[in-house]
């Protein structure tokens, strides 16, 4: 298939960047769209121009690297899928295509479409986690009985690669669902309620710092997240921070 | 405690709080006006003693005030830090792929009722209604307040109201938006007080019923008085 892609250039993150129309032929069908932009580059190369940048990793939809925003949505049109798992054939010989990278002011553009997603970690580092004793003397994990509910449910919000696509289909550019999740995995379990109230008011404050918007419970992250986030981690990150301050 | 409502949930609670009152405040408004469909006297009855008792005049209407003005500003505040939070907008953006219009329309549903309130609050009824009880005095709520034969003036004011067509259309119209409006809203509000955990269909289904079935009713009433003319 031949197609035209419009792509988002930009060559640092204090230069302005603008749409630049490439052409690219002969890209096959069960390509994934990472293989034709890695196609597209080659072809950059050889001509000796500079590739488009762009982030991967794994290429199987775990690691949350690939990004990049396709014809207006997060990972491109396809549901329960990261970049590197939309095959070209969701997409028509002759089909024009848009790539931008994920947009928020808190993911400001490396280059192209690498954007600095390192407030997630930060927001992570705040409170993500618990404090248990992993220099070789951890109790067996069956020793603390935990509900089939409670462990399924904490195992689905654990699920979020942090890959941004939440933040990047929000239009108010919320991380709520990241934080929601990440907050939710914890609060679920035993292991977590130690530290609850200061986890949950942490990460909040964090995200509040690094720019992120206000969630208006549109749902267009849950519908984009690449691993099914549910709204429902939203809904109890409200009630933990409530209940962590009241 | 003040901490939380600075941080963006906080806000969001707020914004919810405000929202179940005027929720609640809604319903209580159309419960006494589809009474002027059935009984006019009941109606009347009502009216009055919502007019006139003094938890409902001095404590009830200045939190419902309040909560128009802080849902109004509130949602104004959010939404311009939103746009800040975006930067740089999309080229080619498909909202419509992953969410409804109205969860991203609010802002102007939200405004267009907000016109519709300074028509149906400052000239059609509550700045009058005010004038009437505490400017000029009277809180007789007759007809003649110098006669008591006369009856009361509720019914007569509100039939009167949807005599002329532009006035049923644009309330009408004012309806639609608001249960546009609610569609999204309701049930947002419960996601932000954390309600929609493990119940998160059925507050969808409330909220539809609710946000159809109140509109629906009021625009019900208005065409009712406007054909029995």
């Amino acid at each position: 298939m031949n197609l035209t892609l419009k792509i988002w250039r930009q060559n640092d993150s204090s230069t302005k960047g603008r749409m630049v129309d490439y052409k690219v032929s002969d890209i096959s069908e069960h390509m994934s769209f990472l293989e034709m932009m890695d196609v597209l580059n080659e072809q950059l190369i050889g001509k000796g121009e500079e590739p488009v940048a762009f982030d991967h990793d794994c290429r199987e939809g775990i690691c949350g690297m690939c990004s990049m925003y396709i014809n207006g949505e997060a990972h491109g049109p396809d549901r329960g899928i990261t970049t590197c798992q939309l095959h070209m054939r969701t997409f028509k010989d002759g089909d024009t295509i848009t790539i931008e990278p994920f947009r928020a002011a808190a993911f400001p553009v490396i280059k192209d479409l690498v954007v600095d997603r390192s407030a997630f970690d930060r927001i992570q580092q705040s409170g993500g986690y618990i404090s248990v004793n992993t220099s070789g003397n951890t109790q067996d994990a069956n020793t603390t009985p935990i509900s089939k509910h409670a462990a399924d449910t904490a195992m689905d919000a654990a699920t979020c690669i942090g890959c941004g696509a939440c933040v990047a289909t929000c239009k108010n550019s919320s991380a709520m669902l990241f934080v929601g999740a990440k907050v939710s995995q914890y609060a679920l379990l035993p292991q977590g309620q130690v530290e609850a109230a200061d986890r949950v008011k942490n990460m909040v404050a964090q995200m509040d710092l690094e720019g992120f918007g206000n969630c208006t419970n549109t749902g267009a992250c849950e519908v984009e997240c690449p691993k099914g986030i549910s709204l429902e981690n939203i809904a109890r990150m409200n009630r933990e921070l409530m209940k962590a301050n009241l | 405690m003040i901490g939380f409502f600075k941080s963006s949930i906080g806000r969001k609670v707020a914004m919810a709080a405000s929202a179940f009152f005027l929720i609640i405040f809604l319903l209580q408004h159309f419960a006494i006006n589809i009474l002027s469909v059935f009984s006019p006297d009941m109606f009347n009855e009502v009216s009055h003693f919502m007019g006139v008792n003094p938890v409902v005049q001095f404590a009830l209407q200045p939190v419902l005030i309040f909560a128009i003005i802080f849902h109004f500003v509130m949602g104004t505040i959010l939404e311009i830090k939103n746009k800040k939070a975006l930067g740089v907008a999309y080229v080619k953006n498909n909202g419509a792929a992953n969410s409804s219009w109205m969860s991203r329309n609010m802002i102007w549903t939200g405004l267009m009722i907000l016109a519709f309130l300074v028509l149906h609050l400052g000239i059609d009824f509550w700045i009058p209604e005010i004038n009437t009880k505490y400017i000029v005095g009277d809180l007789s709520g007759l007809i003649d307040p110098n006669n008591a034969e006369s009856g009361f003036r509720y019914y007569e004011e509100l039939h009167h109201k949807f005599e002329h067509p532009l006035t049923v259309i644009l309330y009408v119209v004012a309806f639609i938006l608001l249960g546009m409006h609610l569609l999204h809203g309701f049930t947002s509000a419960f996601q932000s007080m954390g309600a929609t955990v493990g119940r998160k269909k059925i507050m969808k289904q409330i909220g539809v019923i609710y946000s159809v079935a109140i509109p629906l009713g009021f625009v019900f009433i208005a065409l009712y008085h406007h054909f029995n003319h």
